[in-house]
């Protein structure tokens, strides 16, 4: 084990303790930063070991969420619509995958970001289902207290977070792995040397999309309430990029050290500028891509900083 | 009856589709730059004619003076002292640096004139008229062809004027452009400039049919999307085309699936043509 | 593995176009277990479309391809990989940020079946020690000598464990010195019975090395026999020298 994996590993260990130390602040707060990492580390597989600028994490959030609040709607518990919405949201990319990856840059982005917008639409549409527009109550989870039940889910998401670390180190550790580096190096050369780009982009992108439509099943279930407008937001979508870029792109421990400080960002803006909250995001962004663009962990991230400028500039 | 008018109504749409959508395709042809703020400056130009109109009384073609230089001013700047410093970086940087442009954009739009909608209404209104029994409203058949026009503005300036043949060298060949002595920095600010103006202009005219809000720019910017991406990126007549088309898919998609669907129906029709025929219907190198 | 002189490679009638463009026209070419061969002919005419095409990276618009005995002409590019058809480019296409090591190492993974990153990392020490490369195994490959990423593309080749290798103009840019050292790892590598076909302009590398010699010219197949029969062809002195040359070359007599 490489010394980031341990490093990361004792940081989430570290963020299990929250819930000694708080109220039901610390609790939200606790449970939204292990599911923007859980956010980051999927985008990361796809578009940090793969090279892929994927827009889509809205789309498999805003899916992840529905699935789980119909099926718990039809009374199944929570454990099981979380799963089933996992093996779906996996199902679905991997098959989307195998479509949508052939295309590369911009138009890659695009579609990626086309994806949102016909799950928000079909949701939309399906009021018979999803109740459309007007949004979808979901049943409460048995708790004591509200306490108790903050408690529940920041666990529940803490667990998420953990099977999607551990996921995510042993990708990086795996031929999976080692190949999805290949395909963001030199696509080219890595299916003359037999791999399948196909097959691995395919998987690449439904691991990306599964533990996000499970963070979506969780939050639906945590929140009691979802419409379309507010899980298919584009902003889940963009913000995993940002904290990647924060942290450092491609390494697990880079981007998790990105989602925490985004969080903390974002929870000071949202106190002191509710009015502009989304302005002064959009300064941070700026502010962030012309000054430190490699991110907090710039190590080794200058060689795949060219590695994506080199894909780029082939395809543009 | 019913053909000829969801044709009709598919014509005079889609003139205003390549309209809001031809400025994107400038930026994204000449800079390779997915220009997320386009959008916003739609509406920002709608709220241009609005103010212009219900302040100071001036009508929206006079709008469109003052709409197509102080965009291009806006854009040219934004050119030069932002994007022009990551130009080079990956297509996430770019991507990334226009969403957040447009989150202080649209936030400050919000924040100023709020949420809601407002509508630019015309006294005396323009009434309608009856083409082949369709009833068409004046005020948007003005919109149409002034979009029309603009269209045509951009075509002959690519094609007639020395900034636009360098413009389009820039498009189809950076590095040759560079070695015949271009200087493709300010060439970036200008395209960025012009694809500002357009889109500011398209907002003038958009005023007078569509109710105004901030909240309406990413329905814009969806448009340009797939509007580029069915006509092909980078052409004055591949927007016309994916303009068109875009506009007959909605039409025709609202009559038998119901209007719901129509916006749907788009965006799959845009991972189609992704996928099948990247280059758009007319696609080809070069912007003319 | 088929016994020498077997036929390992056999294109009837194939043809590439691009968009109208005719890149190659009905070329029919056999190839058999232990030839080198050398792909020859003027700039343009089409010889590593033809490798292209027999790789799968650019399929063949008509015609059949068949290696070692099975159809491949719709095969895909990492399929063909995958059973002992191995290239190297002419542009190098490493994966810049990995060592030399890893580079062999993704060619050996991928192309073998259950192979491990382990044992894929060992094979590859001895493919880099092969060519040359041993001391540069640790070094990322952006920072190799243009000489040394040409061997590098031939040990990833080789990592592949190849019935039939291209080799698309290794000895391009090297200088002589180093020309001399890659034209003895191609003997070696014909030694250890892996068939070559080669494209090679040096005319002094392709008469050392090669068995056979065939010549493309515009798409087509102009000439295909024993080196020495080939240089005397009328036709292929034409198509490089122009035909100004042959004719005064006939009149001289």
């Amino acid at each position: 084990m490489t010394r980031s994996t341990v490093a990361l590993l004792i940081l989430i260990a570290c963020v299990a303790a929250l819930p000694l130390f708080g109220g039901a602040y610390a609790l939200r707060l606790g449970t939204i930063a292990c599911m923007y990492a859980v956010f980051a580390l999927s985008w990361n597989i796809v578009g940090g070991f793969a090279g892929y600028p994927s827009f889509s994490t809205a789309a498999f959030f805003g899916l992840g969420a529905y699935a789980t609040g119909i099926l718990m709607n039809k009374g199944i518990p929570l454990a099981a619509a979380v799963g089933v919405s996992l093996l779906f949201c996996l199902l679905l990319a991997v098959i989307l995958g195998a479509v949508l990856l052939r295309l590369r840059g911009h138009y890659f982005a695009i579609a990626s970001l086309s994806l949102v917008e016909v799950f928000r639409e079909l949701v939309n549409n399906a009021t018979d289902l999803t109740g459309g527009g007007m949004g979808l109550n979901i049943p409460l989870v048995s708790g004591s207290s509200v306490l108790s039940d903050a408690t529940f889910f920041f666990y529940a998401m803490w667990g998420l977070l953990l099977v999607t670390a551990l996921t995510v180190i042993a990708v990086s550790v795996s031929k999976l792995g080692f190949g999805l580096n290949c395909i963001r190096q030199n696509e080219t050369a890595a299916s003359m040397v037999g791999l399948n780009a196909t097959l691995y982009k395919a998987i690449a992108f439904g691991l990306s999309a599964c533990f996000v439509g499970a963070a979506g099943g969780l939050y639906a279930a945590w929140v009691h309430y979802i419409d379309p407008s507010d899980v298919f937001d584009i902003l889940y979508s963009v913000k995993p990029i940002v904290m990647a870029l924060m942290g450092g792109l491609g390494s697990p421990l880079g981007v998790v050290c990105g989602a925490f400080l985004y969080l903390g960002l974002e929870e000071l803006v949202w106190r002191n500028y509710i009015q502009i909250h989304s302005g002064v995001l959009g300064v941070l962004i700026i502010l962030l891509l012309l000054f430190l663009p490699h991110g907090l962990v710039s190590l080794h991230v200058g060689r795949i900083w060219r590695g994506l400028t080199g894909r780029k500039a082939k395809h543009a | 009856m019913l053909a000829i008018q969801v044709l009709i109504n598919a014509l005079v749409l889609g003139c205003l589709y390549a309209c809001i959508a031809i400025g994107f395709s400038l930026v994204w042809g000449v800079l390779n730059v997915i220009n997320l703020i386009h959008g916003s400056f739609i509406v920002l130009g709608a709220y241009l004619a609005w103010g212009a109109y219900q302040w100071a009384g001036i009508s929206p073609w006079y709008a469109l003076m003052i709409a197509a230089p102080s965009f291009f001013i806006l854009g040219y700047l934004l050119q030069r002292l932002l994007l022009n410093r990551v130009i080079t970086a990956p297509v996430l940087v770019t991507l990334t640096l226009t969403f957040g442009l447009d989150l202080i954009l649209n936030n400050a739009m919000i924040y100023y004139f709020k949420a809601d909608y407002r509508k630019l209404i015309l006294s005396p209104p323009t009434g309608s008229v009856s083409i082949f029994d369709v009833i068409v409203p004046v005020d948007r058949l003005i919109a149409t062809g002034s979009a029309l026009a603009l269209t045509f503005l951009l075509y002959l300036l690519l094609r007639r004027s020395k900034v636009g043949r360098a413009i389009v060298a820039v498009r189809l060949d950076r590095d040759a452009a560079v070695l015949m002595g271009v200087d493709v920095k300010s060439i970036y600010a200008i395209a960025f400039g012009l694809g500002a103006a357009l889109a500011g202009c398209a907002g003038v005219l958009m005023a007078l049919i569509f109710p105004i809000s901030p909240l309406t720019s990413s329905a814009y910017l969806g448009k340009a999307f797939v509007v580029c991406v069915l006509g092909g990126l980078g052409s004055v007549s591949g927007a016309l085309a994916g303009g068109i088309l875009l506009a007959l898919v909605e039409g025709i998609g609202s009559v038998y699936l119901g209007p719901a669907h129509a916006v749907t129906l788009s965006f799959v029709l845009l991972i189609v043509f992704l996928i099948v025929r990247p280059q758009g219907l007319l696609g080809r190198k070069g912007f003319e | 593995m088929p016994e020498p002189g077997h036929e390992i490679l056999h294109l009837s009638n194939v043809s590439r176009h691009f968009s109208g463009l005719k890149a190659l026209s009905d070329v029919s070419l056999s190839v058999s277990k232990g030839e080198v061969v050398g792909l020859i002919g003027p700039n343009g005419a089409g010889k590593t479309t033809l490798v292209n095409t027999i790789c799968g990276v650019t399929p063949a618009s008509s015609g059949v391809i068949r290696f070692d005995g099975r159809d491949i002409t719709r095969v895909k590019t990492y399929q063909s990989a995958r059973i002992g058809l191995s290239r190297t480019f002419q542009i190098v296409q490493p994966f810049a940020e990995f060592s030399a090591l890893d580079n062999v190492a993704a060619a050996a993974l991928f192309s073998q079946p259950g192979e491990s990153l382990t044992s894929a990392r060992e094979a590859a020490r001895e493919h880099l020690a092969f060519v040359g490369l041993d001391a540069q195994a640790d070094q990322s490959a952006a920072t190799l000598t243009l000489a040394m990423r040409k061997r590098l593309e031939l040990a990833k080749a080789l990592a592949m464990k190849p019935k039939l290798l291209f080799l698309d103009e290794v000895n391009a840019g090297l200088n002589s010195a180093e020309v001399e050292r890659a034209t003895r790892l191609i003997h070696q590598l014909a030694a250890n019975g892996i068939t070559i076909v080669m494209i090679e302009h040096l005319m002094k590398v392709v008469l050392n090395v090669c068995t056979r010699i065939a010549v493309l010219h515009n798409g087509q197949l102009i000439a295909d026999g024993a080196p020495r029969d080939i240089i005397k062809d009328p036709a292929v002195v034409d198509a490089y020298l122009g035909q100004q040359y042959a004719q005064r070359n006939a009149a001289r007599g």
